[in-house]
């Protein structure tokens, strides 16, 4: 069931999907990356198709050495099949990454705090503004070179 | 209250009065209901079934800050919350009293981050600080009984020009 | 306020009604914590919601990097203040995952025993805090004793009354003591009389059905998109429990129902809830039947360096799915940890739910949705 899932991802969208190793092969750890672009595709694929309708979690990850220095990652499971699937988007500074409200519904707030906490905006979402903190604050408090005790 | 403090020097009638003034407002403090994080649970648990510490005590709570003369800042004082909290305190009205509960309240506790005001006394002045996270209802009781002891002390004499 | 003068000119107009946008909260008896919620009102309908969060973001997640793998257990704890100990779980299930640590049978069952109370603990708060709400305030007070109890056997097994900072990475801090069985099993065996006392009140009281049955509906449909989970979840139809699902702390060796509801509104996720309560009492009853001897900790190494990589690992809390989304580079430091709170994915829905609704409802709702801010906000 597992080999066939890659392979279905693999055929539907070639070039956009990159299986990466999972941590000690763990079966609930499968990851994809996804290019950036195709994210609202796949996501739509996989929640019609192989009905992973739960989103899990969504969230952002700073990577400052790397060359695109943001990762965004989505957590989805299918009741159904009680399967767990991980998807990983690369973005730039200031890149936009399509969002993902459309597909499911419960990524607007995950959105608007990943938002608020990296600085990462999503393209599409309905409603982009700062969560957890206060409206007027300036900078991205989970970036790595934001002081853990503040500016 | 406003006519006879701070005019007389302290004598038999003043004292007296004092005694009396105090042990009213010591006896019926009213709190006003500001549990902010994991305090508010012990504080809940202070007033519920086994302690049941507020009532007895005369401690009545209400939502209102215009109704209450004390209030327990129990949980972390975040930089988001603490507007709301001087405004709350500007809306309570003369004598009030602030117990500040729980170690964020006091100092900012385990979070010394970019988000929390470490400590209230920051932006409001603190009668009584009880610590522990969270402090043990038995704690809460005796930092209350503390403030109760303060109040017992204050005066409405003239104080002297240092 | 030139509208009013035009409206007392013309007699048709004297009557004209408006929206008003009321703030409800951060400071409010009634809303669990620090949270605030706009309500667009038509009279007494709630035609537009905006809900604010973030009035207790104490930055755990930043935090988190900046602390060791055991240091961080204690801001776990920090987070659903009311269920320390699942959250605990959670976390030092995320790291072992991350490290491939085998945990010891005797803490395994020691676990299973402290989240199952912990769950019953929690449900306790949030009956007493809902009912308190909607105005049952006797049963807040049955509730909280009940709860006491429950506290009394957690600071015999960890010495705090709230945060227990219990668990560790690969066991729990220390065994049991001498009486923890013997005690444990008297509330075992009283506690199903205490739930039937809260049902006389509550279960056919025709004003807490007239509260809360129909009051904040939400289909199946809509609750897996908006990512509920937990009781909530459960109450719409959906039968998913990660306990059964993706059995985690050997929880496949005991035998226990996963109550579901069938309308998705307030009084069916009162009942499930009600329901989950009996169960947790089964589970720790088989859970002290079957504990074994043993160790209490794994072998693991006094500095934790898990491997480079990234693991999510979920449990089912008393509130829904928490999970830890751990990445680790190697160091004695976690690169990067996000909490899935529960009650932050729960409260999205509480819009769907309060739509058309009169003003009191939002509190009956707010109840049933059994937040807490600690978690949304982190």
């Amino acid at each position: 069931m597992a080999d066939d899932l890659e392979k279905r991802m693999l055929e539907k969208f070639p070039g956009a999907i990159e299986v990466l190793p999972p941590h000690r092969d763990l079966p609930s750890e499968r990851t994809f990356r996804v290019s950036t672009g195709r994210i609202v595709d796949v996501c739509n694929y996989l929640k019609n198709d192989e009905k992973f309708n739960f989103l899990s979690d969504l969230c952002g990850v700073h990577y400052p050495e790397k060359d695109k220095k943001f990762e965004v990652v989505y957590h989805i499971f299918s009741i159904d099949n009680k399967q767990r699937l991980r998807l990983k988007v690369a973005a730039g500074t200031g890149e936009k990454v399509p969002s993902v409200t459309g597909v499911w519904g419960t990524a607007d707030w995950h959105e608007r705090e990943c938002f608020d906490l990296l600085g990462i905006e999503f393209s599409g979402h309905p409603n982009l503004k700062r969560i957890l903190l206060p409206d007027d604050w300036e900078g991205h408090p989970l970036r790595k070179d934001y002081p853990l005790s503040g500016r | 209250m406003g006519l006879i403090e701070n005019r007389f020097s302290p004598n038999i009638l003043i004292t007296s009065a004092d005694y009396i003034f105090n042990w009213s407002r010591k006896s019926a403090l009213w709190g006003m209901t500001f549990g902010l994080a994991c305090c508010a649970i012990e504080m809940m648990a202070t007033g519920a079934a086994r302690y049941d510490f507020f009532e007895r005590s005369g401690m009545v709570f209400r939502g209102s800050p215009r109704q209450a003369d004390m209030m327990i800042i129990a949980g972390t004082v975040t930089k988001k919350m603490a507007p709301i909290i001087e405004k709350l305190y500007a809306q309570m009205p003369d004598p009030k009293w602030v117990v500040s509960m729980g170690a964020c309240a006091n100092t900012g506790g385990i979070f010394p981050t970019y988000s929390v005001v470490q400590g209230v006394d920051k932006i409001i002045p603190v009668d009584v600080y009880i610590p522990g996270c969270p402090p043990r209802p038995e704690a809460l009781c005796h930092g209350l009984m503390m403030l109760q002891e303060k109040i017992m002390k204050e005066t409405m004499a003239k104080k002297a020009i240092k | 306020m030139e509208k009013m003068s035009e409206g007392k000119t013309e007699d048709t107009n004297f009557f004209r009604t408006e929206e008003v946008v009321i703030n409800m909260g951060p400071q409010h008896p009634s809303t669990h914590g620090v949270l605030r919620i706009l309500l667009k009102l038509d009279g007494e309908t709630v035609t537009d919601c905006e809900v604010v969060v973030g009035y207790l973001h104490r930055g755990v997640e930043k935090l988190c990097e900046n602390k060791t793998y055991s240091q961080n257990i204690v801001y776990t704890d920090r987070l659903d203040y009311v269920a320390s100990m699942t959250n605990n779980l959670a976390y030092v299930g995320a790291v072992e995952k991350l490290m491939g640590v085998d945990v010891p049978d005797r803490a395994q069952y020691i676990r299973i025993i402290c989240s199952e109370l912990q769950r019953i603990a929690s449900h306790l708060l949030w009956l007493g805090t809902h009912a308190m709400d909607i105005g049952a305030l006797t049963v807040f007070l049955y509730c909280f004793r009940e709860r006491e109890d429950i506290l009394d056997i957690f600071e015999m097994l960890s010495g705090a009354r709230l945060t227990y900072n219990y668990m560790r990475i690969g066991g729990v801090a220390q065994d049991i003591p001498d009486g923890f069985k013997e005690r444990t099993r008297r509330f075992l065996d009283s506690f199903p009389g205490h739930i039937d006392e809260y049902e006389t009140l509550l279960t056919k009281n025709r004003i807490w059905l007239d509260r809360t049955v129909n009051v904040g509906t939400i289909s199946a449909k809509d609750a897996i998109d908006l990512g509920l989970s937990g009781p909530s979840l459960r109450g719409s139809g959906v039968r998913w429990d990660i306990r059964k699902a993706e059995p985690y702390c050997i929880y496949d060796r005991f035998d226990f129902q996963v109550p579901i509801g069938t309308k998705g509104d307030t009084y069916d996720r009162y009942l499930v809830r009600m329901e989950e309560l009996r169960q947790c009492v089964k589970i720790v009853k088989q859970a002290l039947d079957q504990l074994p001897d043993g160790e209490i900790m794994a072998k693991v190494p006094r500095v934790i360096k898990p491997p480079a990589g990234e693991v999510y690992h979920s449990i089912e809390a008393p509130k829904g799915e928490l999970g830890f989304y751990i990445v680790s580079d190697g160091g004695e430091k976690p690169y990067r940890v996000k909490i899935r709170p529960p009650s932050f994915v729960n409260l999205e829905s509480f819009k769907k739910m309060i739509m058309g609704h009169l003003v009191a409802d939002v509190i009956a709702v707010i109840g049933t949705l059994d937040v807490v801010l600690g978690e949304v906000d982190r």
